[in-house]
Order: structure tokens, then sequence, then C-alpha cells
């Protein structure tokens, strides 16, 4: 049994130690919001909050979570991350959208970490989740739009 | 990709909508005829399997007009979406279209994705239920608008008769009909309505007064959901004691299972079975980390011949074959072409060569299957029902009706869901028997096992030879090209004619350029892998061919090349638009700063105009930047205009990947990429700046989720010809560092 804190409440979860902690989410928990695309931190898509910093779920074994804070895309709920949720939403970003839950949750830490940023430090915080349609230009714009409705 | 049922051939090109007046569109449709654009696809379940009832499946006590459109007494309003959605925004723009003429109240509306119904849901391009092609709105926008203006004449009638005034008193907004001081919404008239004859004919409205066809403001449906990771893919579906395989696939093409030991695998927490499949050995587990594990540690063993196609030699091969000129299939013949070529000053031969890729959408291909009560379920991403419908049946040794399927959006597909052997759909139908037992399993498959699966764009190469006179112009054009063909051995294989398959020389012939005599020929080689159409499919190399070609011409004859388009373009008042819209916004003839160049290129594809000018520098470690993309697109009525700006950033992002760094390698029938970190995709810092603008046009609306892809590799080409002397012939670009000229 592994014992978990994800969006604010307690789990415990009967899984083997070494399982990522995605398929822990995904199977043994049903939050499917946080996505499975490569499985070797390469793409985002499994992007979750650990004590909000951006983690790789799909390279994160359960047992290295310990008592440490949770967050996915269902549990967001901090005004920031509502900010870049309707940004997201208000910019239709979104094409098949099965990357976006990670993007959300890596513009969300960037901006708790860094209200106004750069082109490039979007770059620097983004780079590691793949959009497969592209839709970066509009990631981009709506990074910034959430940061100056943040700091308006 | 186009598909066409011989029996509903008469009906569609009967609406004259779809046939704009242009002048030289009429010489498009016939060669493209000719050449086979046009299929003949012949599935026999559409025929027999389902009634053709007018509406379909309704929920009882809702009214429905058509097969579209479900109202309920709680004024609930139900679209019925009959094409997969995939991120292109099909569910958006179908929806828009219905509640224009229905005037519904467009955020309000509830949707559902078509059951497989071939003959409600077809796809009228095609003649079979499937999404590709970039058809989706192009064959909807008649059918839609007349669905959704019958339900609202019955609505409207069913007021009139109810407060006693004439149907022209009545007006409709968002879902509330009105007539001076009465007022009800949809729901409340919906028992009424249904009590109303179905007019035969209803009116359309008038364009200039669409309150949401045209209109920036009309957002997508389904940001919401994807946004808080509430949308439902294949992959996140739940039932219960609902199992996950993971199935150990040949290491390479050509190869066999010898034999497996079970026991190992078995012995792993959480697997259930481990069986044997035609796609190799299956492991079934509790969950997907599990199984995993299991695959892990299976014993297994395959013949040990390796496979035999090897990507390296294969390009040589192929220019072998076309310098043969054995068994080739004509693409087209101009008797002149030699003639016309003896009279050249200069002449340009040119060998272009094109590697294999993968699709690699986000979600890697996964399909649900329950066998239950005599009957088979499954939950997917059936981009093509026809197709999955047929074949699902098949494996399960089912008949068709005792087969449901429920169709989902999916992470992306970019042709691949579209499988002319449903290949994910039969192996999850294949697990879910060799279980044998009434339990739902997901077949999941990995980012490896998607990648390395087959299924390609194919490996091509084309020979080039034109001539050019004294002064530069055109006399001539020499064409071959070599690769497998996509379409032979799969149910559109009627399609290719006499060796020609339209989906290899698409681009290629017919071509809008007044080229004063050409000749091409196209030859097939058969390869262990499995061919498939890409993101715009032949136009994936054949612009690329075709743009950059033209553009060496115009360089050798010191023209410019947007100009000397033009000069070619005379009859092309579409085409030659969206290169001068396209140029004008990207300030063509401003000079450009030290160290950059810009390039253009054009193309029609799936009868939309793009034109496109790149911009492009050199890294420090002389790799190509593309810094900023001007889009100029003609694709007929915007339906809506933010989305087709959505596709074209898409596009040129998606063809930018694979200019840039595109490419599968082969050895001995093993596939050495396996995942995002050597089958590089774009990144964000990568993503150039898009401009995206839209020509006026009132011609019937055309495809927007692939014609943006063909003109990017070769726009950026072109400026790092520009920028740096070199000619780049073979993809992807990466392969080669440049410096500045
Ligand atoms: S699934 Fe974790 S980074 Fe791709
Ligand atoms: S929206 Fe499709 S992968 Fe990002």
């Amino acid at each position: 049994m592994v014992s978990l804190k994800i969006n604010g409440s307690a789990h415990s979860v009967d899984a083997e130690p070494n399982t990522p902690l995605l398929w822990v989410l995904r199977d043994e928990l049903g939050l499917t919001g946080t996505k499975y695309g490569c499985g070797v931190a390469q793409c985002g898509a499994c992007t979750v909050h650990l004590d909000g910093q951006p983690l790789r779920s799909c390279s994160a074994p359960v047992s290295a979570v310990g008592g440490k804070n949770v967050t996915t895309i269902e549990g967001l709920s901090s005004k920031t991350a509502k900010t870049v949720q309707q940004a997201w939403i208000d910019l239709d970003v979104a094409q098949c959208g099965y990357c976006q839950s990670g993007q959300i949750m890596t513009a969300v830490a960037l901006l708790e970490a860094k209200p106004k940023p750069s082109d490039e430090d979007i770059d620097l915080a983004m780079a590691g989740n793949i959009c497969r349609c592209a839709t970066y230009v509009r990631i981009r714009a709506a990074v910034h739009a959430a940061s100056a409705k943040l700091s308006a | 990709m186009r598909v066409l049922d011989p029996s509903s051939a008469v009906a569609i090109f009967a609406i004259p909508a779809q046939q704009p007046a242009g002048l030289n569109r009429r010489d498009f449709l016939k060669s493209s005829a000719a050449a086979g654009l046009v299929f003949g696809l012949q599935l026999p379940l559409a025929k027999k399997a389902f009634a053709a009832d007018a509406v379909g499946e309704v929920p009882p006590g809702q009214f429905a007009p058509n097969a579209f459109i479900r109202i309920a007494p709680d004024n609930t309003v139900t679209l019925v979406i009959k094409h997969h959605e995939m991120g292109q925004g099909a569910t958006t723009g179908l929806a828009t279209i219905l509640c224009e003429e229905l005037d519904a109240d467009l955020p309000a509306v509830k949707v559902e994705y078509a059951p497989s119904n071939a003959a409600l849901y077809k796809n009228l391009a095609f003649g079979a239920q499937g999404t590709g092609g970039s058809t989706a709105i192009a064959n909807s926008w008649e059918q839609l608008r007349k669905a959704g203006a019958t339900g609202r004449a019955m609505l409207v009638s069913a007021a009139a008769k109810r407060w006693n005034v004439s149907p022209a008193s009545i007006t409709v907004s968002k879902g509330v009909v009105s007539s001076g001081s009465h007022k009800a919404t949809f729901g409340e008239l919906a028992n009424d309505a249904a009590t109303q004859p179905v007019p035969a004919d209803v009116p359309l409205k008038d364009p200039k007064n669409f309150v949401l066809v045209g209109k920036k403001e009309t957002r997508r449906l389904d940001s919401q959901a994807k946004c808080t990771g509430t949308a439902i893919y294949t992959i996140d579906v739940k039932l219960p004691g609902l199992l996950t395989a993971v199935i150990a696939r040949p290491p390479a093409f050509g190869v066999k299972l010898v034999s497996f030991d079970a026991a190992s695998a078995k012995a792993v927490k959480g697997v259930t079975d481990v069986v044997e499949v035609p796609e190799g050995v299956a492991i079934v587990a509790t969950g997907m980390w599990p199984a995993l594990q299991g695959r892990r540690a299976l014993k297994i063993q395959w013949d040990g011949s390796a496979g035999k196609l090897n990507t390296a030699g294969l390009y040589s091969d192929y220019l072998k074959i076309a310098e043969a000129g054995v068994g080739a299939a004509t693409i087209t013949r101009d008797k002149n072409t030699a003639a016309q070529m003896k009279k050249a000053v200069t002449t340009v031969e040119a060998v272009y060569e094109f590697p294999y890729l993968a699709h690699a959408p986000m979600e890697p291909l996964n399909c649900v299957a329950w066998l239950h009560d005599g009957m088979l379920e499954t939950w997917g991403a059936h981009q093509f029902p026809s197709f999955d419908h047929m074949f699902a049946a098949q494996a399960a040794g089912l008949p068709v009706e005792k087969v449901k399927l429920n169709s989902l959006i999916s992470g992306g597909s970019f042709g691949r869901r579209a499988n002319a052997a449903s290949d994910f759909t039969v192996e999850a139908v294949n697990v879910a028997k060799a279980i044998g037992r009434p339990v739902p399993v997901r077949v999941q498959r990995t980012r490896e096992d998607d990648m390395r699966a087959g299924w390609y764009r194919p490996l091509y190469v084309h020979t080039v030879k034109t001539g050019l006179d004294a002064r530069g112009e055109l006399l001539a054009w020499q064409h071959a090209i070599v690769g497998q063909s996509i379409m032979a051995g799969t149910p559109m294989a009627a399609t290719v004619k006499n060796g020609n398959d339209a989906s290899s020389t698409e681009g290629v012939w017919p071509t809008p350029y007044k080229i004063p005599a050409m000749s091409a020929d196209l030859y097939s080689p058969v390869q262990d892998v499995r061919p498939l159409w890409w993101r715009s499919v032949g136009n994936t190399h054949t612009a690329y061919v075709m743009e950059t070609m033209l553009d060496e011409l115009a360089t050798l004859a010191r023209q410019d090349p947007v100009a000397y388009r033009l000069k070619l373009l005379a009859d092309e008042p579409r085409m030659a638009g969206v290169i001068k819209l396209a140029a004008d916004k990207a300030g063509w003839n401003t000079p450009m700063p030290a160290g950059k160049a810009r390039g253009v290129a054009s193309h029609f594809s799936f009868d939309t105009y793009v034109a496109q000018v790149a911009e492009v520098s050199l890294k420090p470690n002389g790799q190509p930047k593309v810094e900023r993309v001007v889009v100029a697109v003609d694709c007929g009525v915007a339906v809506n205009p933010d989305q087709i700006a959505a596709q074209m950033e898409g596009c040129v992002g998606f063809a930018l990947a694979a200019a840039l760094y595109g490419e599968l390698d082969i050895e001995n029938g093993a596939v050495k990429q396996s995942n995002y970190h050597d089958f590089r995709v774009l990144r964000i810092d990568e993503m150039p700046k898009v401009e995206v603008y839209i020509a006026d046009s009132q011609h019937a609306p055309t495809g927007v989720g692939e014609p943006g892809v063909p003109p990017l590799a070769p726009a950026v080409a072109n400026a790092l010809a520009k920028l740096t002397g070199t000619r780049v012939r073979r993809l992807p670009l990466a392969r080669q560092k440049f410096q500045l000229a």
C-alpha cells in the first residue's frame, strides 16, 4: 500500500512501488485528465504538480512521491490556474486537446513562478511539452493573455 | 482522399454549389476524375445492414426532424455529428452550420457522435461513413444547412398553429421562437413540432443574414472540456471490469512469431491473460503498468530471419527503377514533350528524395472491445466507421448488425486512424476474442508500438527534367515518381486505374501551372511496410518537387519567383489571388535584413488554394530557423474563420516538423526510431510566428485540415536556397548544415 496526497485528499493505493505515478492516477484513481503520450519524459502530456512544481508523472515512481502534494488538472483551483484555463478557452488553443492538460499544468507552474514571462521564458518552460497539432502560436498567446489578466 | 460511391455520385455532383464557376475548375475536376481522385468504394455493409429510416436512433419523446437534430421537451438541443473529431474542429464546424439555419443557440447545444450508419451519416464525398481528405465541412455544407432549415420550419409551423399567427410573423433567434408578444423555447414547441409534416423543400438563409457562419466570434464547442481534463478519449474509457492489454509485436517487418512462454509474464501481479493473436502476443492485465511489466517478462521467440527492408538502399533502388523506365504507369503524356525538350537552351535535372514518415499523434493508437451477449461493442476513435465496422465484424465472426461502434474523439490522427484495414480496431477485437470471457479490454499501444507498427507516409523518389528557352520561359517538363501505392490492396484498390494511383501523383498532375509540354510516369514498388495517407497525402511530396523546381527555374531565368508563378497561372485567378495576397502581406518586395531570406510556395489541394511566404535564418549550428510564415488561403466561404486560422497555424507547425526532422530509418525490416527523442517533432521554441489571411470568397466551402501543409516545406527550402545557395533535394532539412551564401 502506498499513501498519496492528491488534489487535497489522502489516498492509499495498492500499487507496486515502481509504478509510475501516471498509471496510479489513471488506472487506480480514475483521474484520466493526465495523459500518456510517450512514457519517457519527452512529451509532457503527463505533467502534474508536485508541491507546485511541474513533474512528468510517467517517469516518477509512485514510491518517490511520498507525502508531497500532487495536483492534477482535475484539482486545479488557484486564481492563476483558473485564469490560465480561461485564457486557453478564450483563444480556442486546443485542437485535438490531448496535450493540453499537460500544457496547462506547465503554464500554471510557469506563471506561479514568473508572473510576467518573456517569449524566451515561455520557450524555456514549455519546450518539454509537445503539441503534435502544433497549437504553439496560441499557447504562447494564451500564456501572455493570462499573465496580463493576472497582473491587471 | 476522395472516395465516391457510384450510386451517390450523381447526387453529389448535382449540388450546384459544389462546382464553383471558376474557369479552370472544370478542367481540374475532369483531370482529377481521370487521374482517379474519385474513388469507387464498395462496402457490403452500407447497403443492407441498416434500415434507412430518415432519422436514426432517437430517444423517446424527442423531436427529430432528421438524422442530425434532436430537441427534447426540456429544451436540450442535441446535434448528431457525422464526422470524427481529431482536432480539426469538425464538431464545431458542423454544429455551426446546423445552428445557423436552425437558429439554435450554438454555445448551448449538446453534441453526439453519429453511430455507424452509412445510410444516414455517409460522407457525401466518399459514399461511405468516414472522415478525411479535408471533406468534413465541404460535404456537409448543403446537407446540414437543409437539415437545420427543415427543423426550423417545423418549429415555426408548430408555433404558428399554437398562436394562430402567420408563419411570416415569426422570428427565431438563439433557440427562441417569437411573434409579437408570443414567445416559446424550442423545447416548449418540441412535441408540437414533431407532429408537423416534414417540408420537402425549405428556403435557406441569404448568406448576408448569417449570424454564426463567417463570424470570428463563433467559438469551439470543445475547449472547456479539453482545458479541464474532462474530455473523454479512448484511453479514458471506463467500463466495469475493463482490462488493459499491450501486444508484443514482431521486432521487424516480415518477421513471424515462433513460440512464447507465458509463465514469467503471468507471474507478474495484475496480469490476467497471455494470449496469441494475429498481431503477436497480447499481455492482458488489470492496468497499463502490469501489462507493460508482463510484456517485459514474456519469453518470446521470433523467426531468426530478419526482415528485408532497408531504407538506406531504397533511395538508389527507386532511382534505378525510374532510370530503367520499365513498367511505368502514365500519369500524363504530352507527345510534344521530347521535341520541346530538344529546343531547350537550359535544362535542369534533379532527383528528390522523401523518407518514410510516422503520423505520431499525441494519443497512441488504442481501442476498447467487449464481446458480450452475442454482440461486439467497441469504443474508439472510429475515423472511418464504414471500415472499422466491417473489419470489426469480420474479426469477431459476427454479422454487422451485432456490432456496435461507439465513436469517440481522438488525440490526433493526421490520417493514421482512417485505416483501410482498421488495424487498431481489429487488434482489440482479436484480443477480446482470445481472452474468451465477456470482459471489456482496451488494447493500448505505447509510443514505441505506435511508431514502429508501419502504416507510414511512404518513401518516394522523384526525377525531374525541365527545359527553358533563351528567355527563361518553360518549354517542357519530364517527371517520374517512384513510391508505394497507398490505395492498392485496400478496399479502394479499384481507384488505381492502369497502375495510376492518384494518391502518389496528386499535385504533380493535374497542375494549375500552364506548362507547355508535360509528361509524367509512376512506378509503384511493393514493400513489407504498409503505406498510408499522411496529412495532405501525395501533396506532402509533390508540392515540394513542383514548387522548389519552379523556384529554381525562376532563379535561373533571373525572374522574381512570385512573378514567374503568376505568369504560369494566368488562367487560375484563385491560385494567383492567394499568391498575391501572401506576397503582399509578407512585404515580398521589401528588402530583408542580412542573414535572412524569404521563400514562397503555393499549392492547390483538397479544393483549397494556399500560398505561404516563409522567412528563414540560420541558427548558430547551421540549421534553418523559420521565423515567420505568412499564409493566404482561399477555401470558399469561411465557415469558422478563427478555426481556419487555427488549422493553418497547425498545418505550418506539423509540416515544419516533417520538413526539419521527419524521417524513419528501417534496417533489416526494423524501424530505428521509437519515440519523440529520435523521431523529432516541433516544439514551441521552434514555432515560427504565423499570420493567416483568408481570401474573400463566395464559393462553396472547401477543406482546411490539410491544405496548409504542402506549401510549407518548399517555401522554407526556397528561402534557404536564397539564403545559402543550396538547393535541398532530400528531406528532412536538418540532415545537413547550411552556410550563408
Ligand atoms: S507521457 Fe510523460 S512526458 Fe510523455
Ligand atoms: S492539441 Fe493536439 S496535441 Fe496538442
